[in-house]
């Protein structure tokens, strides 16, 4: 344990705990939250849409902040997290954990309340999942991390749809299947061009344990993997040619991109573009395809396209 | 504690004060709303 966190004697600035839920990551997490959100069918009280957004963004800020507890000393070690509030002693270490058990506690209570229990029960799992299964059991233990943590971040749409509907679909169970998919190519792709120092801090990325040629292969896997339940949604009646179209677009392009990072092998001063434009693609990939099903759904429900091939048989 | 630790201190324990009955405020309006609207249904 780092003596110098023990022994800060001044309050810690409330900005550091803002730090701790880690904002940014909850912008997209509040993104797809919403997206789901709005694209579930029905319709819920503007009120109660904001509550549960907030309980989705105060879980992950919760789950966030155990997450640096537990891993204070592996932050401590690399150069991209040494500045958090734990590894530069501007916090002490059981605060942060307090401050995770609570904000966790109060969201999942937040969400039962103000909206249902099965949204909280949800939540409650999302938390755990990525605050114990990924970050304390998982992530330190196999090189297949990624694809476990990509779960943590597939929860959120899926909580936003039940919130509304208050019952398991297939929709929002794709919704969760393309976040969970879609991670690893997103990761990866970034984990072979940015110099990371995991393997000094004994985190086992994939790049690093397996090898970048193994990575690169599973990176065009993940990308083949990703498209038919890109595409599913519509498939199976879900949604309309809107959103079929744009999911069938961004899968053709994902996978062109994901070919050349797939084969190639890296050469001397390498520049890693095509990599780089993968990872930049995978972002908007994401964008587009919520913002599709939101606008597709959307439609839909103002009567000004069809419904999808089989609708009301699955969504 | 020097006299700057003692108001960096107290500058602090302030605005982490104002921070929270913020926050304490918001959730009771908010649990205002939400009773209102659910009362409706």
């Amino acid at each position: 344990m780092n003596t110098a966190v023990e022994t800060t004697t001044m309050p810690t600035e409330w900005r550091d705990f803002f730090t701790l839920t880690k904002p940014r990551v909850m912008t997209l997490v509040i993104f797809t939250a919403i997206c789901g959100l709005l694209a579930a069918p029905g319709s819920i009280h503007p009120v109660l849409g904001f509550t549960a957004i907030l309980a989705i963004a105060m879980g992950a800020g919760g789950s966030a902040a155990l997450n640096q507890w537990w891993e204070a000393e592996i932050d401590a070690g690399m150069k991209r997290t040494e500045d958090r509030p734990l590894p530069d002693g501007r916090m002490r270490r059981d605060d942060a954990r307090d401050f995770g058990l609570f904000l966790s506690g109060v969201s999942v209570c937040v969400m039962g309340v103000a909206i249902g229990w099965l949204a909280a029960a949800m939540l409650a799992v999302a938390i755990f999942y990525y605050a114990v299964v990924y970050t304390m059991w998982l992530k330190p233990r196999t090189p297949q991390n990624i694809v476990i943590g990509g779960g943590s971040g597939a929860f959120p749409p899926m909580i936003g749809w039940i919130a509304v509907t208050g019952e398991v679909t297939a929709m929002p169970i794709l919704l969760f299947a393309i976040i969970f998919m879609w991670t690893p190519p997103h990761f990866w792709a970034l984990a072979l061009f940015m110099k990371s120092d995991y393997a000094k801090v004994g985190i086992p990325m994939m790049p690093v344990v397996a090898g970048e040629r193994s990575t690169r292969r599973q990176i065009l896997a993940y990308t083949v993997l990703l498209a038919p339940i890109t595409i599913a949604p519509w498939a199976i009646g879900g949604t309309s040619w809107v959103y079929g179209s744009v999911a069938v677009v961004l899968s053709a392009l994902f996978f062109a991109l994901a070919i050349p990072v797939g084969t190639r092998t890296r050469a001397d001063a390498d520049a890693m573009v095509q990599e780089k434009l993968l990872f930049k693609f995978s972002i908007a990939y994401l964008f587009v395809l919520f913002a599709a099903l939101v606008a597709d759904r959307v439609l839909a429900a103002q009567g000004l396209i069809g419904p999808g091939i089989l609708t009301g048989m699955f969504a | 504690m020097t006299p700057e630790e003692e108001t960096e201190f107290k500058r602090r324990q302030k605005s982490r004060n104002l921070v929270v009955g913020g926050t304490l405020l918001f959730f009771v309006v908010l649990f205002y709303a939400i009773t209102m609207v659910r009362m409706g249904d």
